[in-house]
């Protein structure tokens, strides 16, 4: 029997981020051994002729539908954690990951409350046994050291007060320091960590702009080539399009696995400001799929928000 | 342990408040009162009987004082009857100030208390000066002060008793080779006082006199007159054994020729509560005059009478 509907539909189960459970399920759970044996030799992205007389199935493709399954149950655990022991195991586990993972760290020192942020040290007491500063300091061995450090550590004032002197001054010193990246690079300089580490959000704001003015491009443009002192920029001074810019590579078809990760842990942390901004759920309908995409289309649902249990 | 007594029948507040009240009435200060109402209450009586002053009067307990009292006298009772976290937060802002500045303050706050005791006084920060107190400590120190003041006070150690005896080796020897070259403003350096849980700290030092047979801190003595380096051996000292680093500012404040009332205000109002019974025997110990004798001494009138009160000492 031919089954070209059948091995179209495995195909998409198996297409998008996510996997689709329910398809699956009908067409799989229910398939005798020849259907199996039709969708191995029908299905040349998954499986390959073996030389010893077998359709093997694809190593890589194995590790990615693991990866794959296993969005929907990290996003539901990712939910229902508490948000500072949340954040303290996504802290530990990007610190671990190793360098190319530091904008996580990143993300959630700047994009959290002060409040927020401290809650995530006590976790990570709890957790961990050691303060995020030490295992920071110990195992960030590069460059970066001293700004995530910093950053982690900030308990930052949240009025609105500003003194448009200092906020004059500091965005000077930052387009000194950046003048003078060949000579010493930014994200080690110890008055650029300060400003960013110490100083409220309202003022690091005003500081964005007023860089603007005296500068022809913005602070976030100068900061291209400097990694996550980019990212600490970006997060501190316009989260929203840090975070649409992390949605829209994670939501792209050729988005790697980082990035498509990196949209589970935004938008479960970040769900209600998303929905008040009315993030539009058009790109996730097209690119993800089964119960992930439910779980993920259902956090973003204005409606759910405001109604009673 | 703590000097601060406490009646075992305490007044009710409001007639704490009414006795405090009298005592600013009419001309001059009943401050006799003052010390024997609030020097023998704790932080949560002092707390209480604020909020029902401002209830029944209309005003805030300490701006009356502020008002009434004056010099050491005033000082010592503002600053015993603020909140724990606000005093910190106080302490902490003035030493940031060019004519008050001191680094030493900002140390021993940032390490003497608890990581919870030092997170509140940061709050305490936000609502009182509308700042961060990491703001102003990295914009008004420098150098290697600044490098070792900021992440101090920005620190939320671990509290266990945990220790890794590897990594007490591993660090040990860490700090043998800075100190050894001299590299005393080193980033490991401080990252190992900085972020280490006290614990852990104990234990490296331990490692460190028993592999290299100094205290670290006699290594740390190469250049007397540096003041980065006091302040990098006073740090490890509050770290380690705080009584013995308070004994120190007590001695070295009734010793100087006048007495430096600031310290001695400080310490016995900060430690009362805590442990002046401790820094007090410790200072009996190595001076062989006990510390209220020795207050006794050196200060006099209401000051005198002040801390003698918070630092439990009984008429004969």
């Amino acid at each position: 029997m031919a089954y070209p509907d059948h091995l179209e539909a495995l195909n998409k189960a198996f297409s998008g981020i996510g996997v689709d459970e329910n398809s699956l399920i009908s067409i799989v759970a229910n398939s005798n051994h020849e259907h199996k044996k039709s969708f191995r030799k029908g299905c040349s992205k998954l499986f390959i002729e073996d030389q010893n007389g077998f359709e093997r199935m694809d190593q890589s493709i194995i590790k990615n539908l693991k990866l794959e399954f296993k969005r929907f149950r990290d996003a539901v655990v990712l939910s229902l954690l508490h948000p500072w022991e949340r954040d303290a195991r996504l802290i530990e586990k990007a610190m671990k990951k190793g360098q190319k993972h530091y904008d996580v760290i990143v993300e959630i020192a700047c994009t959290r409350s002060s409040n927020e942020l401290l809650g995530a040290r006590k976790a990570y007491h709890s957790l961990f046994h050691h303060s995020v500063e030490e295992h920071l300091a110990t195992h960030v061995k590069g460059c970066e050291r001293k700004l995530l450090v910093a950053l982690v550590s900030a308990y930052r004032y949240e009025g609105p007060k500003v003194n448009e002197d200092v906020v004059k001054s500091e965005a000077e010193i930052l387009s000194n320091a950046i003048k003078n990246a060949d000579k010493r690079k930014p994200i080690e300089d110890e008055d650029t960590i300060m400003i960013l580490a110490t100083r409220s959000k309202p003022h690091l704001k005003a500081v964005y702009e007023h860089y603007n003015k005296i500068c022809d491009k913005s602070l976030t443009e100068d900061l291209e080539a400097e990694g996550i002192l980019k990212d600490t920029v970006e997060c501190l001074c316009t989260p929203e399009t840090y975070f649409t810019r992390i949605l829209d590579a994670g939501l792209s078809v050729d988005g790697d696995e980082e990035s498509k990760r990196a949209v589970t842990r935004v938008i479960v942390t970040q769900r209600e400001a998303l929905v008040k901004e009315g993030y539009a759920p058009n790109k996730i309908q097209g690119i993800l799929t089964g119960h992930y995409k439910d779980f993920i289309l259902g956090s973003l649902a204005r409606e759910e928000m405001n109604k009673p249990l | 342990m703590a000097t601060l007594t406490v009646p075992s029948t305490v007044p009710s507040l409001s007639q704490d408040c009414e006795q405090l009240r009298k005592a600013f009435e009419g001309w001059g200060t009943n401050e006799g009162l003052i010390i024997e109402i609030l020097g023998h209450r704790n932080a949560e009586q002092r707390k209480l009987i604020r909020q029902t002053y401002a209830e029944a009067y209309g005003e805030d307990l300490l701006k009356r004082l502020d008002k009434e009292l004056s010099n050491d006298f005033e000082r010592v009772v503002l600053l015993w009857t603020l909140d724990p976290p606000e005093r910190d937060a106080f302490l902490a802002n003035e030493a940031t100030k060019r004519w008050t500045s001191s680094n030493q303050v900002l140390m021993e706050i940032a390490c003497t208390r608890s990581a919870n005791q030092l997170l509140h006084a940061r709050q305490a920060y936000h609502a009182r000066y509308k700042k961060s107190l990491e703001e102003d400590v990295a914009h008004h120190t420098t150098g290697d002060f600044r490098k070792l003041l900021l992440p101090l006070v920005s620190a939320y150690r671990y509290e266990g008793d945990e220790v890794n005896m590897t990594l007490a080796k591993s660090e040990a020897k860490l700090l043998q080779e800075k100190i050894s070259h001299k590299a005393y403003n080193d980033d490991d350096l401080i990252k190992v006082l900085a972020t280490r849980s006290k614990a852990q700290i104990n234990a490296t030092l331990n490692h460190y006199k028993n592999e290299y047979g100094n205290d670290m801190n006699k290594d740390l003595k190469a250049d007397l007159k540096d003041e980065f380096l006091a302040l990098l051996r006073a740090t490890v000292k509050c770290l380690t054994c705080p009584e013995r680093y308070f004994e120190k500012v007590l001695r070295l404040a009734i010793n100087k020729r006048g007495t430096d009332e600031g310290a001695l205000t400080r310490v016995v109002t900060t430690r009362a509560e805590v442990d002046l019974r401790i820094i007090a025997d410790e200072y009996q110990r190595r001076n062989s005059v006990p510390l209220d004798r020795a207050i006794d001494k050196d200060t006099h009138g209401d000051y005198e009478k002040m801390l003698l009160a918070l630092a439990g000492h009984v008429e004969a």
